[in-house]
């Protein structure tokens, strides 16, 4: 089983020489951190800013330089920043390479939900909408299952949703799978993690064709 | 040169009422339109709308605006990190509509730049399509969307001339520029404001026929909303 960092360093191994990526909150944050070093790869942050680095030193902050989690940020060499519409112009426009984005439930079909919890406080989609709408490739980084120990991988997503049809790839704790012809195609499964056990934990449908190899990291 | 100066922030704001819709640049705390922000407190205008993508912290930023339950209504993308929000909000007090971050700006640059609506693939089969005009181009659904209408943006740039021209820093440019020209009235407040002809052309942001007032803030906060740092011993 993989921890959120585990998580983090195998989809970093889908992250490919000249990509342009849009980091969500939460574990996709992390996968900055793992992936290598020989490629060259730019990170988004749809608040305005392109080439994203690490934090700032302590005492060398800036205000005006923050992320879409509203975190002090650095640039890189060929950063640049730019106004939200040319932001979403880069999202909509399918010229950012790959969206990699927290959810609450994913659907057989793509569908995703994880911006809404009826009858808690609402927070609102910030730019999950967008990002879900328009990327062609999109990875979900996320649990197998929730804190009460249910799937998130279901038949049909019953919170509401933030997109439809769109994911086509998800990391969990406990296996790679794709999303294709309304079911969850088991590609690869986590150290110490059998094909059984990622059975029980999937309530949708689950395709598994095969040996599946335990994925490398 | 038309000159677009003005002496201060009350001057600025002059002709804000009651029941007004305004647009606020600003990503979180940063870029925020301060000192309009608090004029508006003093000037006490109730009952107004609000464009913005976020709505601040408890003690700062469009939070000060909620404290004193000057907003009707709020139209954001994001809105937690606010206690008084979410009151208001949860008691019925404040009228919230959660916009799509992307379609939220591309609104207000229609309304810059004179489009009635676009289609978006933002939220199709999701709550905000709901009641929605959908409509299938090249085998993908799109809803439309209209452009915003307001009275006044207020903006915040890092640098400004007496032409009303822009330039902003990091990413404190965010909304501020798709805001400028999409109301009645555009007022951008500047950390420096500079005599017309000391910018130079080839790196302004915001041309000044986007903006009808230009001041020079008296003071800029910056507050943090996330501070996030490394320190030297474990890079």
């Amino acid at each position: 089983m993989l921890d959120k960092n585990g998580i983090a360093k195998r989809i970093a191994q889908e992250v490919k020489d000249g990509f342009y990526v849009n980091l969500g909150i939460g574990i996709p944050t992390l996968v900055a951190n793992f992936v290598r070093d020989d490629i060259s790869v730019e990170f988004q942050s749809e608040n305005g800013v392109l080439g994203m680095g690490p934090f700032p030193f302590d005492g060398e902050e800036d205000a005006d330089i923050i992320n879409a989690g509203k975190q002090t940020i650095t640039t890189l060499p060929g950063a640049s920043f730019f106004d939200s519409a040319t932001s979403f112009a880069m999202i909509r426009g399918q010229h950012v390479d790959l969206t990699i984005l927290g959810a609450m439930e994913v659907a057989e079909n793509g569908d995703i939900a994880n911006w809404k919890i009826p009858g808690k406080m609402v927070k609102g989609m910030g730019g999950a909408m967008d990002l879900v709408a328009s990327a062609e490739n999109i990875i979900v980084a996320m649990m197998h299952t929730n804190k009460a120990g249910q799937s998130k991988l279901l038949k049909n997503c019953s919170l509401p949703l933030t997109g439809v049809g769109c994911v086509t790839k998800i990391v969990t704790n406990m296996a790679v799978l794709e999303i294709k012809d309304n079911a969850f195609h088991l590609l690869e499964r986590a150290p110490g993690v059998t094909v059984d056990d990622i059975k029980s934990a999937t309530e949708g449908k689950l395709i598994v064709s095969g040996e599946i190899a335990e994925m490398k990291i | 040169m038309i000159n677009k100066k003005v002496a201060n922030v009350q001057d600025a704001l002059h002709g804000v009422k009651d029941g007004m819709t305004f647009m606020l640049g600003g990503f979180g705390l940063c870029g925020i339109p301060e000192n309009a922000i608090k004029e508006l407190v003093q000037l006490g205008v109730k009952n107004i709308t609000c464009i913005s993508n976020n709505a601040g912290v408890d003690d700062f930023g469009l939070g000060l605006l909620l404290q004193k339950k000057q907003i009707k209504k709020m139209i954001s993308s994001y809105v937690g990190e606010n206690d008084e929000f979410e009151r208001q909000m949860l008691s019925g007090e404040l009228d919230v509509e959660l916009t799509p971050q992307g379609t939220l700006a591309e609104k207000c640059r229609a309304a810059q730049a004179g489009f009635p609506a676009f289609y978006t693939p933002a939220g199709f089969g999701t709550e905000v399509a709901e009641d929605k005009e959908t409509r299938e181009f090249n085998g993908k659904m799109y809803v439309l969307e209209h452009a915003y209408k307001a009275d006044f943006s207020f903006v915040k740039a890092w640098k400004g001339d007496e032409a009303g021209n822009l330039i902003f820093k990091g990413t404190a440019r965010n909304f501020n520029p798709c805001m400028c020209g999409a109301a009645t009235i555009t007022v951008a407040e500047v950390e420096e404001l500079v005599p017309a002809g000391q910018l130079d052309p080839n790196e302004i942001h915001v041309p000044g026929i986007f903006v009808q007032r230009i001041f020079q803030g008296e003071k800029f906060e910056k507050r943090i909303e996330q501070l996030t740092v490394r320190t030297k011993n474990n890079a």
